[in-house]
Parts: C-alpha cells; structure tokens; sequence
C-alpha cells in the first residue's frame, strides 16, 4: 500500500513536470500570436512611434499609440517576430537600452497626454551582448520600472508568451498584471536555472516545475490578477480567440481602473509591488506576521 | 621605489601567511590586511567584506543599531534542486552569521545620521529575495518618513532564484522604494562593490542619485559567461570594471575604501544642503506632498515608524544579531 502510494506521487510528481515544460513550449511556440498580432487585431488605427530620441529605434519593443474601442491608448510591447528574417530583425524580442528608452519615453507621452497604457510582455529576457552592457543595460530596466511605477494614467501588462527576467518586468511594473493561460513568466529561463543549480541544462525541465512560472501558479502568488483563457491547445491554434479574450481582460482592467483617481493608481501600483514577496517576522511573542499577500481586486 | 615595496614585503611576511592575497597571491598577516580595510598592502586589490566589515569601516563608532533582524525567509516555492532551499538557507546563516544577505538599520556616517543597508555577497552571493527586498523597502520607507539621507552597499550575484518569479518581483519593489526615498525628497547614495550584478544593478542600486563604485568592483546586468554563450562576442578589455563603467558615465565616481567614509560623508551633507533655511523648506514641502500620497494609498497609511522600530525594541530570542566577526572572505556564488 505505501509502495503504491510512493508510486502514485511520484507520477504525479511527472506529470507536474510534464505540464510545466509543456507550458514552457506552447508560451514559446513559433506560431504563438505576437505583440504585433495583437495590436492588429485589437487596436483600430495603431501608429506606430519610433525611436528613443537619443540614438537608436530598438525594434524587439514596438510601441505606438492607437484605438482601443472608443479611447486612445498608448500601447508598448516585445516583438519576437516569427519566420526567421523577423526573428532577427526583432532579436528574438531581445530588448536592448535604447528599447527601454523608447519605451520611457512613450509612457512619457501617455502621461502628458492622460492616455492609459497597455503593454505586452513577449521576451526571453532583455539582450546579454556587450554593446548593450555597456550602452547602460542596467539603469536602463531600472528606470523604464521606476518611470512606470510613476505614472497616473492607467496601465495594464499582459504576459502573453515569455516573460523572461527583468526584461520582460520592465514593461510589466502595471496597476493589473493579466497572464495568458499558457504563458510563462519568470525569474530566469529554466534553462538557465538548470545550468546554475544543476549545473546542467539539460535539467531545464526540473528547473521548470520548481520555479513555478505558469500563470495558475502566479496568480497563487498573487503576481497576476487574472489568468486569461486560451482556445484549447493554445492561442495559435485560434489567434482571433485568443485575442478577443485579451481584449475582454484589458477592457475590464480598464474600466476598474477608471473608477479611480490618477494619484491613487499611482499609489495603489506602489503598494501592490510593495506586498509581493513572502517572509516571515517573528515578533516578541514568537507569531508569524506576514504571509502571502491577498491583492486581487 | 619597487625596491622598497620589496624589503617591507620581505619583513613583514609571516612564515606561514595569514592572508593571501586573491589578486597578487602575496601573504601578509590579519591584523595588517585588517588595518588597511581588507585591501591588499601590496597590490591595492579590494577584497571582498562582510557586511558586518563594512559597517564597521563606513559606520561612525558605535553608531550603527540594527532595524528588522527577525525578518525571516520562507520557501514559497517548496524549491528543491540538488539541495532544498530551506537548507541552503541555513548554511548560509551558520556560515556567515547573519538572517539574510542585507543588513538594516540606523547609523551615523561623518556625523550624518541616516539609514544604512548594506548586502553581504557571503550570503547565497548576495542573491535578492523577498526578505531583501522588504528590508530595502523598510529603509526607503523610514528614511523618508524620518527625513533621513538612505545609504545602501550594494553587492550581489542577481535574483534568488529559488524564490522563482517572486524573487524577480522585488526588483519592481526596491525600484518603488527608491520612487518613496525621491519623493521625500531624502538624498539616496549607493555604493557597488563587488560584484554588483543582475537584478540589483538592474533595480534600486542604479536608481541612486549618486552612484559610486570601489575600484575593480565588477558591475554588469548580464555576465561575460552569459553573453559569450548567448552572442560568443569577444568581451573588450577592463569590460564591466568600475573604471569602464565610470569611462562610459554609468558611474559618478570610483572612490578607493580608505576614501569612502569621507566621501559618503560630504555627499550626504551636500544634498541635505546645510542648514540654509530656503533648502530645509524645500524638502519640508516635499515631505508634505509625500504624506498626502502615503494617505491616499488605501491601507497604506500604518504607523511607518511604530512599524519600523517594533521588532528592533520587542526583539528577543534566537535571531542572529549584528554580525560581530567581521574577517575578509572569497565568496562564490
Ligand atoms: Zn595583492
């Protein structure tokens, strides 16, 4: 009997596994619909805005501004691309500084202008080449987070294939972080995960279950507020579904957060990255003070 | 002149050295290395310290009490990969003696109170968890509150991973802290020592409104592994030293350890703008502004300062406290 019931959790323990990796395939499949997918389908007459305005246009983050039903909106987002020309010409949505500086400068735009931001976070992580190193990589992701933490109008972030590492947070410091169901998001790719701590990335299936980087999972943790629905089998299979469902999320988003004032959802946006985290503080008399946040709306 | 460096080398090497240097191999004794601030006599290489050493140095005397030591990790994940989070937690802990790897709390520095946060690297290489970033925020938050200048050292090899994606969120976190500290209009000065990498050089440490490093102190979002294995570029000459970044004007200044407690000093005194009236008014006005907005936060509004003392004055028990030993130590990650 306790052989059997061995047996039985290590096959569930597999297929744990199993579903994380598979996760990490279909957020990366090929055919996943991208950020530009999206604004084509659900943002009317999008003008597309180039360029940082100081040296270069970073052409793995597209932003512009354009309609979403009956309101202009500035949108921000990772661009993979899909065949391989447009893999390149997009560094596989590998942003580099002057891609958050356009960024930066276009949340500028929004705020001068009140109009709410939507970004779409698509990327293995922002681009690891020298050049990028040294053009202020770093401050760069810093101040892109910070700029938004700073914002009054609203933003809502979308996960909708890899969020990877700090590159994919810098466009997702947002008042409702919403994560397609087959998305992933995490602190590192599981590869990579799995070359440190196992010291093998042929173990990046392990890495991938431990590091819970699905959407149910994040939303457990209270880092996303809503898990949207894909078509079954995901989002490629029915790109026009997928991005109505997109569309529903964001509108809703939306409309909450017009229900408040601009320097409250600035404030509101601090405190929600304020809680996330999950520690403990024992006081005097030996309880636990603080848990898993609760800050779903 | 080498000359002489070579007969001083000879009389004070010990026979069987306490020390060695991990740059120019030479031995010297303890007591020597520790005078000088744990950097090399012979080569001016700048060792890696404990946080407990590096209040010691930058800390006036006796000046320094520690905020929050109870604030404890958790293992949210139930993260194992060779080995279970909460164990390495613990090595960690037994090894160097601290709860976590940053060190909060009050200090005087040239006279200057302000708040002090300073990460060990000895601790799982400084790695940025939950516990990290809460005691970040809490010295951004009493900082601001009190109207004090927020001092941090930075030094770290990137996310804790084990914390998975809520490891990653505290870069978001620390960055809104630093957004609290700006309102308040409180100065903000980080020192990168090295290493300072990954999610810290990419959040709070890079936000400071003056950003200073240690000579040959390595600063770098991603590492020369990652990019040789990603791009195979060839990484140029001095790439991700302080004195590359200070070139490229990522940096405001290298300043060697001897230099640093004045430096920091003067800093703090030059943003709080001496006791000219007209400057005090401005950031009294700012602290106003920046208290209105703390009201306006739903809940926000708790009793910051009752908050930030209670588990420094209730404190009792088995908490590891300030770390008393302080000695020189090569880390990996
Ligand atoms: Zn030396």
């Amino acid at each position: 009997m306790e052989k059997l019931q061995g047996r039985l959790k290590r096959l569930q323990h597999e297929k744990r596994r199993r579903d994380a990796w598979l996760t990490v395939e279909i957020a990366r499949h090929r055919d996943r619909p991208r950020t530009r997918d999206y604004i084509a389908t659900l943002i009317d007459g999008f003008e597309e805005l180039k360029g940082d305005r100081l040296r270069a246009d970073d052409p793995a983050i597209v932003g512009g501004i354009g309609w979403f039903g009956d309101r202009a909106v500035l949108v921000v987002g990772h661009q993979k691309g899909r065949t391989l020309d447009e893999q390149t010409v997009h560094n596989f949505g590998m942003a580099r500084p002057e891609g958050y500086r356009k960024a930066q400068r276009l949340f500028s735009l929004a705020e001068r202008h009140a109009l709410p931001v939507l970004t779409f976070v698509d990327t293995p992580g922002a681009y690891p080449g020298v050049a990028a190193e040294e053009g202020g990589q770093a401050r760069a992701i810093a101040e892109t987070m910070l700029k938004m933490a700073r914002l009054t109008v609203p933003v809502v972030a979308t996960v909708i294939g890899e969020g990877g590492s700090g590159g994919a947070l810098a466009l997702a410091v947002a008042d409702r972080v919403l994560m397609q169901e087959n998305a992933t998001y995490s602190v590192i790719s599981p590869e990579g995960c799995a070359a440190i701590l196992w010291r093998d990335a042929a173990f990046a299936p392990q890495a991938a279950e431990a590091l819970h980087p699905t959407a149910s999972q994040l939303y457990e943790l209270g880092v996303v507020e809503k898990v949207v629905e894909e078509p079954r089998g995901g989002a490629h299979n029915n790109p026009e579904a997928a991005a109505a469902k997109v569309g529903e999320a964001i509108g809703a988003a939306l409309a909450e957060l017009d229900q408040v004032e601009p320097e409250t959802r600035r404030a509101r946006r601090r405190e929600r990255f304020r809680r996330l985290g999950v520690w403990a503080e024992p006081d005097a008399g030996g309880t636990v003070l603080s848990a898993i946040p609760d800050m779903r709306p | 002149m080498s000359v002489t460096v070579e007969i001083e080398r000879r009389d004070s090497r010990p026979a069987k050295p306490e020390w060695i240097c991990p740059s120019c191999k030479d031995g010297a004794r303890l007591a020597d290395v520790r005078g000088n601030l744990f950097v090399c006599p012979y080569c001016g290489f700048h060792t890696r310290i404990t946080a407990g050493e590096r209040i010691r140095q930058l800390a006036d005397p006796e000046s320094f009490s520690e905020l929050w030591p109870f604030v404890r990790t958790l293992d949210p994940l139930g993260f194992t990969d060779l080995e279970a989070y909460p164990d390495r937690v613990r090595e960690a802990q037994a090894k160097t003696g601290l709860a976590e790897a940053i060190v909060t709390g009050s200090a005087t520095i040239e006279g200057n109170a302000c708040v002090l946060a300073v990460m060990d690297f000895g601790f799982l290489g400084g790695s940025m968890g939950s516990v990290v970033g809460e005691k970040l925020w809490r010295s951004a938050e009493l900082a601001a509150a009190q109207d004090l200048p927020l001092v941090a050292v930075c030094s770290s090899g990137g996310a804790r991973m084990q914390e998975g994606v809520l490891s990653l969120m505290q870069m978001a976190k620390t960055s809104c802290a630093v957004d609290v500290v700006n309102e308040a209009g409180t100065p903000f000065v980080a020192v990168l020592v090295d290493p300072c990498t990954g999610g810290v050089v990419a959040s709070f440490a890079t936000l400071a409104d003056i950003c200073i490093a240690e000579p040959g102190a390595k600063l770098y979002f991603s590492g020369p592994r990652v990019i040789q294995q990603t791009t195979r570029e060839a990484l140029p000459e001095g790439f991700s030293t302080a004195e590359r970044n200070l070139e490229l004007g990522h940096l405001d200044a290298v300043v060697p350890r001897k230099e640093l407690k004045t430096k920091v000093g003067n800093y703090l005194r030059l943003l709080e703008g001496g006791d000219t009236p007209e400057r005090r008014d401005t950031r009294r006005a700012r602290g106003r502004s920046k208290r209105g907005l703390a009201q306006a936060t739903a809940d926000g509004a708790r009793a910051i300062a009752a908050l930030a003392w209670r588990s420094f004055v209730g404190g009792s028990g088995e908490a590891p406290g300030p770390p008393e030993e302080a000695s020189a130590r090569e880390e990996t990650p």
